[in-house]
């Protein structure tokens, strides 16, 4: 049996009390699902409010992806909790000076904010079917169309407008919301790790790259499934959003470094000792040349070249997968590695990660890839593809 | 449609859109009027204490104290029973990983440029005492050439600005109004940003009861007029509680009396617990 209390190795000199491992993987894997989330909607917003027309094929499925990975977001947390069943505590008598205590509003009001877009979006679809289907898929989207069948051109303009104004404000809720993620590790001062005003901006760009990233793949894996051909001029507008991301992702990590070497305050000695020990592989070779530099340059050369057909899509969806492993390993080498560094600043601990148990790998796996269940079953429910007579209108 | 048809119909929707950017402009200013009301109270500086007047007894009146804790390094001697007695008076959990109260011991070793620190639950210290229900530092410098040793105790701060009070999400931990910093555990939801967010390390996670846990000075021992467990165990007088509006008690004749500092002051906690007779590396 798992022993109650996870009890970590360490070096050097550090707090006893620190010596229990506090945050999971599960506390890493939240906000990787948050960042997916932001990310896929910013495709989505890319098409709906700045006209990106390429991107039309996904921007449906940007909607429902980020719906998907949105309802999971929570999942890790509550199976952190001490007492999940008090986890409406902080939302019923939310303290007012707890970063933490602002999640359930943001959360619930971004869920809303996508339930309603997508609503609005999927309107002719849902009354169509309501009309076409008997039976108990009748009723559910005869359910959906809140009465309303309404679906003439007048109608259609107010609802593109709803669609329009929805979106704007999801563009600050959505990466308000990821920002915010990294505000709670980057205002606490009790770690030099985390301590740092550029976090919430260093989240909100790797977030943007995750989530296109999940995209073109879902995109290219949904084209394979389906049997039709990749839309190339699409997956390259999904390759230059992410090549333009990277880049700024890539600059604020880096700054972000610079500083804390640069400013070289108390305890940067231990943090030198632990990026070039052990944080060596996970973050300089895995984050940063495998998940970011390598991709950057394949897009780089791709886009150059003018690469397109075959070689374009194996580019684009390799890249995309290893976007998305850098972007776990950033959230993974910020807070596991920020525990792993003491806040004595004269010493390191040595997370253990477990297979199973509540918090163990197996549990953040799930966690992560359960989303894409639902995105499955959303996507039969709502066909997101652009190509299909039964598409929701744009 | 006729020119003249569409003047009014612009010139309502002019009307219109210049009421509507001076109803804007009302909105952004009480937005922002609310912003600036709103940055004081969720900073670190200005944590309230909660209203009430007298408890948690009739006969104590919260108001009417203000606690502090003094150490003196100089005089600890390492013994640890400081340790033990807050195990057995707060139902700590008996192992070598969680502490309200813990004993830290530096030792400078001749030609060594580096301070040796460890503390009781070091697992050298450990195997010397034989379990990890009692504590005692190993004797492992005997040999050594020692140039300077000391040892610090240490326990929560009890800050003016505590860290953890401003992140928790519920409240469930608070600063009462004689200064003390406690934790519902009837509320506490189990998320432990607390235990990451103070910057000294002075919290732990009880996994048993699914709560945030640390040093309550001994709430209910101070709140009938005794002293908390560890300084009523301190054989040498290492350890100093009182009242600090109290001119006379012992903390404030200890932090008048001496050159007191505190751990990590440009965290902007500002501890209510002083030392002296600690060394540079300490924090």
């Amino acid at each position: 049996m798992q022993p109650i209390i996870d009890f970590v190795p360490y070096t050097g000199w550090v707090y006893p009390n620190e010596t229990v491992f506090e945050w999971s993987i599960l506390i890493a894997v939240y906000p990787y699902l948050t960042g997916l989330v932001a990310g896929a909607f910013t495709v989505s917003s890319l098409y709906q409010v700045f006209g990106f027309e390429r991107l039309k094929p996904v921007a449906h499925m940007a909607l429902l992806t980020s719906l998907s990975f949105m309802i999971f977001v929570p999942t890790p947390l509550l199976l952190h909790l001490g007492h999940p069943e008090r986890a409406f505590n902080s939302t019923i008598t939310p303290h007012l000076t707890s970063a933490m205590a602002m999640f359930g509003f943001f959360a619930s009001f971004y869920v809303a904010l996508l339930i309603l877009e997508g609503w609005f979006a999927y309107r002719p679809f849902i009354v169509d079917q309501a009309q076409k289907r008997t039976g108990l898929l009748g009723k559910f989207y005869g359910l959906l169309t809140l009465g309303s069948h309404d679906v003439s051109e007048n109608a259609m303009r107010y609802d593109r407008k709803w669609i329009f104004a929805l979106a704007v404000i999801g563009i600050p809720a959505a990466h308000g919301l990821h920002g915010y993620v990294g505000f709670m590790y980057g205002s606490l001062k009790s770690r030099e790790w985390w301590s740092s005003d550029l976090m919430p901006v260093i989240f909100l760009f790797s977030a943007i790259i995750s989530g296109v990233s999940l995209l073109a793949v879902l995109y290219v894996v949904s084209c394979k499934l389906r049997k039709i051909a990749v839309d190339l001029g699409c997956l390259k507008g999904l390759a230059y959003t992410i090549w333009a991301f990277i880049m700024v992702a890539l600059v604020l990590e880096g700054l972000e470094f610079a500083n804390i070497v640069y400013k070289g305050r108390e305890g940067v000695d231990m943090i030198m000792q632990y990026v070039t020990g052990p944080l060596l592989i996970p973050y300089f070779i895995l984050q940063f040349a495998v998940g970011a530099i390598a991709p950057f340059l394949w897009l780089s050369y791709m886009i150059w070249r003018g690469t397109s057909g075959r070689a374009l899509v194996i580019g684009v969806t390799t890249c995309a997968c290893l976007v998305l492993f850098s972007v776990f390993m950033m959230r993974w080498n910020v807070v596991i590695g920020g525990q792993e560094i003491s806040k004595t600043g004269k010493g390191l601990m040595s997370y253990q990660l477990h297979w199973g148990g509540k918090e163990g790998a197996l549990v953040a796996v799930l966690l992560t890839m359960a989303p894409l269940g639902v995105l499955y079953i959303l996507t039969r429910l709502f066909p997101p593809w652009s190509d299909d007579a039964t598409h929701a209108h744009s | 449609m006729k020119k003249e048809d569409t003047k009014p119909t612009l010139e309502a929707r002019r009307g219109f859109l210049a009421r509507l950017a001076g109803a804007a402009t009302c909105a952004g200013a009480a937005v922002g009027a609310a912003t600036l009301g709103a940055i004081p109270a969720v900073s670190a500086k200005t944590e309230a204490p909660p209203p009430g007047d007298s408890f948690p007894t009739k006969d104590y009146d919260w108001t009417k104290h203000q606690w502090g804790f003094g150490v003196d390094a100089t005089k600890c001697i390492g013994c640890l029973r400081c340790v033990e007695a807050c195990k057995n008076e707060n139902n700590v959990p008996r192992n070598a990983h969680q502490f309200r109260t813990w004993v830290e011991r530096y030792v400078h070793i001749e030609g060594e440029e580096e301070v040796r620190i460890d503390s009781q639950s070091d697992p050298v210290n450990i195997e010397a005492s034989g379990s990890e229900k009692e504590f005692r530092f190993a004797n492992r410098y005997k040999d050594a050439k020692v140039d300077k040793a000391f040892f610090v105790p240490k326990l929560c701060n009890h800050c003016t600005h505590p860290s953890c009070v401003q992140v928790c999400p519920t409240g469930a931990t608070y600063r009462t109004k004689d200064g003390v910093v406690l934790i519902d555990h009837g509320y506490c939801i189990g998320c432990r940003y607390c235990v990451q967010a103070c910057p000294y390390g002075a919290r732990y996670f009880n996994e048993e009861e699914g709560v945030s846990d640390k040093c309550t000075w001994c709430y209910h021992r101070i709140t009938k007029g005794l002293q908390p467990a560890c300084v009523e165990v301190c054989p040498v007088g290492a350890r100093v509680f009182g009242d600090q509006k109290d001119k006379q008690s012992p903390i404030s004749l200890f932090i008048r009396n001496n050159r007191v500092q505190v751990l990590k002051p440009e965290m902007g906690n500002a501890p209510n617990v002083f030392y002296v007779g600690i060394d540079k590396e300490v924090n």
